[in-house]
């Protein structure tokens, strides 16, 4: 119970008061995220938004629009994730449908929810309302009947899904049905093959199906959230029949929470390398003082702490978020834990960069996301020592700094807790990714050995494979155009289901680029889109992933996509150079093969390349293939 | 320690309804706070549950009418349940 130790809040309000006074935003914002560590609710919730209406325009914070249907009440949540969401770095917009008129606001396209223009929709609806007779009367059903109320609800959801993608490209967030805290049928019900439970679960599977045909569409587990936080008490009866809000009030902030986890992955606002520290956090103790013998790590307590956390930062590694390695120490005495002991389950092949030295840390993030080839925004950074992570909130502001909790024992939740690390889509570069990097090192070092560019590009034997994205590639396609950052001419960002359109587009072609060379395969790191009119082809994007920049695949690419249009006759190329803070190593790409200039405007130049003169070759050193007989130019 | 509780009402009123404390007494009530709607007044209820660790009955939130009446629920379920 917090009534006597909790700091006054008239004096915490005065502190806070004073540091926007004084214009010290960031010292307001630690104080506000203090705040709502020890006091997550609805009061301290009510604080940090009065608080934040006179700091957002002071802070860089990610617009973000979204729209909540209900079958509940659910206006009490909304503060608090409107806070939660403020110190993750959001500013949002968020709108409440009518009491249970989702199914109408979804199908009506002149609906209050499609004039609000939602970056992503959340469909909260219980069981008791999407499936009352399985809710309430489950005991009293027949078989056929039973299967009849499955088969509604599966049908209503899919047409829900159809309509909301038929009317807006907006995320699709639906909430999974619940179980009662009792079964109608008590314990006879899990003796059952068509029991309450089972039949539910069934109904989840089935909405996980629908979800996973359709791109944009995504699974909330409410059931397991419920469960996590214990079904007795997050459910409050008497809030339900009094005001229609059937969560307890100690548990609404949790909703917000899971609410906000899809909100990182669907606005990209997701980390994509954590860096972390080794004495007293990847194992208890310091390995220069303590010894192989000393330090803390391994099954037993209190080493399995340590432990858990690896266990974390290694499901992480398996969704494709890069490792690195920052820490003050003997290179030697590091790599030998690493490598020899027993109790660990992180190894030196799961880190992309290492920097185990006695240099300023801060240098050290920035030398790490140069070597990864990443922004220094797309860093997490977990350390033990509060003094550490002062130092880089103050050098690096754009780098996360995640606060560890002072006992170990509370690492790996903390760790679990944090959004940045979630994902909502794992292609099969994800998982390869650590792997790939790997190789990356290795040919960073035939580089450094080879003569000239060329014999380094020709030893690389590179196979650049072109093909129109499909069903498959398009997850990935879609996230290329959302993260790729460096080499990209317009920073265009789509959607999965906007790409979706633009394949089936006939004027449209959405280019898929994969690259293999003697050190395995890159994945698939390109992507090009173009749209045809009468006689000219435009470029609406061109992209490379970091991983091959420099490797002349651009021009390979490009070469194809020029001889295409004029085997179509079209007469030119055209595509825009919108400059960013990040993508001029792409400022030269249109010059550099041939384009000229044809107009500047504030955002950007037009460049035209005309096809009937020379058109840029595909380098000698690189093979291209077109699988399937070139399927692109069938359409 | 019944000022504290009071105190702390208030303030978390002064939250939630996004008034200065200093402008909030014992009789302050949705008739005088404009800021002071249904969705505030649940959220409220929600903030003093969450708050100090109690439930209010159905009949009890009939009678958080003014901050003193509120105030004095909050004292007199924290002493039934042996918290204050």
């Amino acid at each position: 119970m917090s009534v006597v130790n909790r700091l006054q809040p008239s004096s915490f309000r005065e502190r806070i008061e004073q540091s926007i006074a004084a214009g010290n935003v960031q010292a307001a914002r630690a104080l506000l995220v203090e705040h709502w560590q020890q006091e997550k609710g609805p009061a301290a919730a009510a604080l940090i938004n009065s608080s934040f209406e006179t700091l957002r325009l002071k802070m860089k914070l990610l617009p973000y629009r979204l729209a909540v249907l209900r079958s509940f009440t659910v206006e009490p949540i909304v503060p608090l994730l409107r806070a939660a969401g403020f110190l993750a770095g959001f500013d949002l917009a968020v709108h409440i449908g009518d009491f249970n008129a989702y199914a109408q606001e979804i199908l009506d396209p002149q609906s209050s929810l499609y004039r609000f223009k939602p970056d992503a929709v959340i469909l909260a609806a219980q069981t008791r309302d999407v499936a009352p007779d399985l809710w309430e009367r489950y005991s009293d059903l027949s078989g056929p009947e039973r299967t009849a109320a499955m088969e509604r609800v599966v049908g209503q959801f899919g047409d829900l899904m159809q309509a909301l993608r038929t009317h807006s490209a907006a995320h699709l967030v639906i909430h999974g049905l619940e179980l009662p805290v009792f079964s109608s049928q008590g314990i006879l019900d899990s003796q059952e093959p068509d029991g309450q439970s089972a039949s539910i679960h069934q109904l989840n599977s089935e909405l996980r199906k629908l979800a996973r045909l359709r791109p944009g569409v995504w699974l909330l587990d409410y059931d397991s959230l419920v469960a996590r936080y214990g079904r007795m008490g997050w459910h409050d009866e008497r809030k339900w029949q009094t005001v229609r809000m059937p969560i307890a009030s100690s548990h609404l902030v949790h909703l917000a929470d899971e609410w906000l986890r899809f909100l990182h992955p669907l606005s990209g606002k997701v980390a994509k390398a954590l860096v972390v520290d080794l004495d007293n956090t990847l194992w208890g103790g310091i390995i220069g003082e303590d010894g192989m013998d000393g330090i803390r790590i391994g099954a037993e307590h209190p080493g399995s702490w340590y432990r858990d956390l690896q266990r974390v930062i290694l499901d992480f590694y398996g969704r494709g978020i890069l490792l690195a390695i920052c820490s003050k120490n003997n290179p030697d005495d590091a790599m030998e834990v690493l490598d020899k002991h027993p109790g660990m389950i992180l190894r030196r092949q799961h880190f992309a960069a290492m920097r185990v030295n006695w240099q300023d840390k801060a240098q050290n993030l920035r030398e790490i996301a140069n070597e990864l080839n990443i922004g220094i925004d797309a860093l997490a950074f977990l350390d033990d020592n509060p003094v550490e992570r002062e130092r880089i909130r103050a050098a690096l502001p754009e780098v996360a700094v995640l606060d560890l909790p002072s006992d170990p024992s509370r690492y790996a939740a903390a760790l679990r807790d944090c959004g940045l690390f979630e994902r909502l889509s794992l292609s099969e570069e994800d998982k390869q990714r650590g792997i790939y990097y790997a190789a990356q090192r290795e040919r960073t070092e035939l580089e450094t050995t080879c003569a000239s560019k060329e014999d380094f590009l020709r030893s690389l034997q590179q196979e650049v494979e072109i093909a129109a994205a499909d069903a498959k590639s398009l997850a990935r396609v879609a996230q290329l155009t959302q993260k790729t950052n460096q080499f990209n001419v317009t920073t265009r960002r789509y959607k999965e289901q906007e790409i979706a359109r633009m394949v089936s587009a006939s004027n449209c072609r959405v280019v898929s680029v994969r690259v293999r060379d003697r050190y395995g395969d890159n994945g698939l790191v390109g992507v090009a889109i173009t749209r045809d009119s009468a006689n000219s082809r435009e470029i609406d994007s061109f992209l490379l992933s970091c991983r091959v920049i420099g490797r002349t695949v651009e021009t390979a690419v490009l070469s194809y996509l020029a001889e295409d249009a004029r085997r179509r006759g079209l007469t030119r190329m055209q595509g825009w150079f919108l400059p960013t803070k990040k993508n001029a190593p792409a400022s030269d790409f249109y010059a550099q093969h041939g384009f000229s200039s044809e107009k500047t405007e504030p955002q950007g130049t037009l460049w035209t390349l005309d096809l009937s003169n020379n058109l840029p070759l595909c380098p000698e050193w690189i093979k291209v293939t077109i699988p399937e007989g070139d399927a692109i130019c069938q359409k | 320690m019944p000022e504290v509780v009071r105190d702390k009402v208030l303030s978390i009123a002064a939250d939630v309804l996004s008034v200065s404390p200093a402008l909030l007494s014992d009789r302050s009530s949705s008739k005088t706070v404009e800021s002071w709607d249904s969705i505030r007044h649940l959220n409220l209820i929600l903030a003093l549950e969450d708050s100090f660790a109690l439930q209010f009955a159905p009949e009890e939130m009939e009678q958080m009418e003014t901050i003193g009446q509120i105030a004095s629920l909050v004292e007199a379920k924290l002493a039934e349940a042996g918290k204050a």
